[in-house]
C-alpha cells in the first residue's frame, strides 16, 4: 500500500510554493515518513524554520509550526525547547538562512548540543530572492550576484556543524530519496544537537546559471558525486576527488544534552534554598 | 506580618517584579547597564524551576524568548541602547505574531556604543518607532526602584491582556540606584495571564477575531497545532497578501493596544490643579522635576509635575486639558527633546514647550529645572 502523506499534511495548504523540479518536496515528504516511522506524537512536535524556500516548509505540517525571522530559527527552536524540553524540535531551512545570517545560531545551537534536529536544504543559492550567491556556493559559480563567478570561498556546512560540536551529524541528497527518511530518523533519535544536512537542487535560479540543462542533470550530479562513507573508507584519495560524503558523517553519545545539564541547574538552585 | 522591605536596585528589583509576575523564562545577552537583571534571573529562576538562559546575541535572546512564550511560558529580556537595535526586527515578529515578552530597556548614552556607564533618555522613540511598519507600543518608564518592581509587573499584565511585547525602560540612574523597596505580598497586586482557547483544538485559530481584538492563545504542546508566521497572516494563522484582511488585521493589532489607551495609560500629576507651568517629566529626571516644583511653589511660582509612568501610549487628551489653562510646560530630558516633540504634538500650540536637554551622561538638576521656569514670561 503506498504510503499515506495526507494524514501528516494540514488541510488546503497544497500547492506549496516550490518550483518544479525543486528537491525540497522530496525532503518534505522524507520528513514525513521518518515522522511516522518514530510515530512522533504531532501536537508535542514542534517544526521551527527561518526565512526563504525551505522555511516554508513547517506550514504544510500538521503540527506546531513556528516559520521566524531569517536566520533565527535556531534561536526561536532554542527558546521552545528550553521551555519544554518535552516537545519534539525539529528546525528547517536552507544554506543561506541557516550558515549566513543564522550562522550565529546556528554554531551556538552546535556547542550548546540542545536536543533538536536541524534539517539545513543546501541547495547552493538563496532561491527565494532569486538567486543570489550564499556561503554554501561553490567558488567560481555562477549567481545574480556574481555575474563573473562567484569568489567566495564556501562552508562544507556538515563540518562546520561538527566543528561546533554538533553529536550527531549527516548527508543526504534529494536524488537519494529513500535514504532521507532514515538519515533523519536516527537523528531525532539521538540525543542531542543532530544536524541533517540535505544536498537539494535548485533548477530555477542556480541550475540555469550554471549550464544544467535539467532537473535531470542535475539529480544526476547529485547521483554521481554522492558516496557513501562506507564506500569511501575503501577509496583512494584520487578516487574521491571531487566526491561529497553522504550517510552518518559524525556521531558522539559522551558530550552532555543542554536541557538535561539545565535540570542539573534547576536541582542545584532549588538545593541552595533549603 | 510585618512586609519584607529590602535596600535594592532598579535591575534587581526588575528581575524580582517579573518573577512575581509569573515569569519562568529569561533569555538575554550582557550588555552595561542592565547586566544585573540577568544575573539575578540566573540565580533565582532554576530556583522555581523556572529557565534562565544566555544566547549568542541579543537577537538569538529575543527569538529565544518568543519561542518559550510560545509555549505558554511568560518571557523576560533585558537590555540596553545597542541591544535594543539589534532586538528590534524580532520585537517586530512579537507585534505582527501577537506573542506576549516584556523587554525592560536600560537607557544609557547613544547612539551606537556611545556612554555604556551614562545615563540617558534617549530610547523613547525606538520603543514606539524601532521596528519597522506599524504597530502597537506599550512603554512604561518607571522612576524609583518600587515603581520599576511594580512597573515591570504591570509589564507583564498588559503584555499578557494584550498579546503584545511591551517594554519597561527606565534610565541608568533609577535601574542602578539603590533605594528601600516593600516587596507586595502574594496576591496583593494582580497578576494576569493570557487567555488561553476555550474551542476544541480542531476549531482553534491563533487570531480567531470572534473572541475580541485580543484572541486567545494556546500554548505549543497543550493539545493546540497551529502556525506562527511572521508574514500578515489571516485568522488561521496563515500568509495571506489579500488586501482587505491585510489591512483589518494590520489595523486590529494597533487597535487592541489604541482602543485600550485609559487602561494602559499611568501618570502621576502633582500640584498640576492651579500650575501655571507644568513639568512634564519621567525617570530620572521627574525626580528631580518634583524637587524643582517644591523649591518653585515656595518662591511663588504656581509650578506643577506631570509624570509620565506610561511614555507609550502617550496621555496626549490629558495634556492636550492641561494646555488650555498653562503658561507653558517645561521638559527636562535626557536626550534631544523626544518627550518635547511628542507633546508639542498633541497641545495644538496652546502653550510654549520649553527643553532642557541634555546628552551628556549627566543627570539634569532641580536647579536647572527652576532657572528654567524663570524664563517664563
Amino acid at each position: 500500500m503506498a504510503f499515506d502523506y495526507e494524514k501528516y499534511l494540514r488541510p488546503g495548504k497544497l500547492p506549496h510554493i516550490w518550483c518544479p523540479g525543486c528537491g525540497h518536496g522530496i525532503v518534505m515528504k522524507g520528513i514525513i515518513r521518518a515522522m511516522d516511522t518514530l510515530k512522533m506524537d504531532m501536537k508535542n512536535t514542534a517544526i521551527v524554520s527561518g526565512i526563504g524556500c525551505a522555511s516554508r516548509l513547517p506550514g504544510y505540517i500538521d503540527c506546531c509550526t513556528l516559520h521566524t525571522a531569517h536566520g533565527r530559527a535556531a534561536a526561536f527552536a532554542t527558546g521552545v525547547k528550553m521551555a519544554k524540553p518535552e516537545m519534539n524540535v525539529i528546525l528547517c531551512g536552507g544554506d543561506g538562512d541557516g550558515t549566513a545570517i543564522g550562522g550565529n545560531h546556528f554554531i551556538h545551537a552546535c556547542r550548546r548540543n540542545i536536543d533538536m534536529t536541524y534539517i539545513i536544504m543546501n541547495n547552493y543559492i538563496y532561491g527565494m530572492t532569486g538567486g543570489q550567491f550564499s556561503p554554501a556556493t561553490p567558488t567560481g559559480h555562477m549567481a545574480s550576484t556574481t555575474p563573473y563567478g562567484n569568489p567566495d570561498p564556501c562552508f562544507d556546512i556538515a563540518k562546520l556543524a561538527i566543528g561546533a560540536g554538533a553529536t550527531f551529524v549527516a548527508r543526504g541528497t534529494a536524488f537519494h530519496a529513500n535514504q532521507i527518511d532514515k538519515l533523519i530518523v536516527e537523528a531525532i533519535q539521538h540525543k542531542g544537537f543532530s544536524v541533517v544536512e540535505i544536498l537539494d537542487d535548485c533548477p530555477t535560479t542556480y541550475g540555469r546559471r550554471n549550464k544544467y540543462k535539467s532537473v535531470i542533470e542535475m539529480m544526476k550530479r547529485l547521483k554521481e558525486v554522492a558516496v557513501p562513507v562506507k564506500a569511501a573508507e575503501k577509496m583512494t584519495a584520487e578516487q574521491l576527488h571531487g566526491k561529497i560524503l553522504t550517510g552518518v558523517l559524525y556521531k558522539e553519545e559522551a558530550k552532555p544534552e543542554y536541557t538535561a545539564e539545565y535540570a542539573k541547574v534547576i536541582e542545584r538552585a532549588k538545593a541552595s534554598r533549603k | 506580618m510585618a512586609k519584607k522591605v529590602e535596600f535594592m536596585q532598579g535591575n534587581e528589583a526588575a528581575a524580582h517584579g517579573a518573577i512575581y509576575a509569573g515569569c519562568t523564562f529569561f533569555a538575554g545577552y550582557p550588555i552595561t547597564p542592565s547586566t544585573e537583571v540577568a544575573e539575578v534571573c540566573s540565580i533565582e529562576l532554576p530556583k522555581i524551576g523556572g529557565k534562565f538562559i544566555q544566547m549568542e546575541d541579543e537577537i538569538g535572546a529575543m527569538s529565544a524568548c518568543l519561542g518559550a512564550s510560545l509555549t505558554g511560558a511568560k518571557v523576560l529580556t533585558s537590555t540596553s541602547g545597542p541591544g535594543l537595535s539589534l532586538k528590534q526586527e524580532i520585537i517586530g515578529y512579537g507585534c505582527i505574531a501577537e506573542i506576549p515578552c516584556v523587554i525592560f530597556n536600560v537607557m544609557r548614552g547613544g547612539p551606537s556604543t556611545g556612554m555604556p556607564t551614562g545615563p540617558s533618555q534617549s530610547d523613547v522613540m525606538c520603543a514606539k518607532w524601532g521596528t519597522h511598519g506599524d504597530h502597537p507600543a506599550i512603554c512604561l518608564t518607571p522612576a524609583s526602584v518600587q515603581e520599576t518592581y511594580e512597573e515591570v509587573i504591570r509589564a507583564f499584565n498588559l503584555s499578557e491582556k494584550y498579546r503584545t511585547p511591551v517594554m519597561v525602560m527606565p534610565d541608568e540612574i533609577i535601574a542602578h540606584m539603590r533605594e528601600r523597596i516593600v516587596f507586595p505580598e502574594p496576591g496583593e497586586i494582580e497578576v494576569i495571564s493570557r487567555k488561553a482557547p476555550t474551542v476544541p483544538p480542531e476549531q482553534y485559530k491563533p487570531y480567531d477575531t470572534q473572541f475580541g481584538d485580543v484572541p486567545p492563545l494556546a500554548a505549543f504542546g497543550s493539545g493546540y497545532k497551529f502556525h506562527v508566521t511572521g508574514l500578515n497572516k489571516m485568522q488561521d494563522g496563515f500568509p495571506t497578501t489579500k488586501a482587505e484582511i491585510v489591512q483589518a488585521e494590520e489595523e486590529r493589532q494597533v487597535r487592541k493596544v489604541e482602543a485600550n489607551r485609559a487602561d494602559i495609560m499611568k501618570w502621576e500629576e502633582y500640584k498640576v490643579d492651579d500650575a501655571e507651568i507644568v513639568v512634564v517629566a519621567f525617570g530620572s529626571t521627574s525626580r528631580s522635576a518634583r524637587y524643582a516644583v517644591n523649591i518653585a511653589r515656595e518662591q511663588g511660582i504656581k509650578a506643577g509635575l506631570f509624570r509620565l509612568i506610561t511614555f507609550w501610549p502617550f496621555p496626549e487628551e490629558r495634556l492636550l486639558e492641561i494646555s488650555k489653562k498653562v503658561k507653558a510646560f517645561i521638559s527636562p530630558e535626557m536626550n534631544l527633546g523626544m518627550c518635547a516633540g511628542v507633546l508639542k504634538g498633541c497641545i495644538e500650540g496652546n502653550a510654549p514647550v520649553l527643553g532642557i536637554f541634555r546628552v551628556d551622561g549627566e543627570p539634569i538638576n532641580p536647579d536647572q529645572i527652576v532657572d528654567k521656569m524663570k524664563e517664563v514670561k
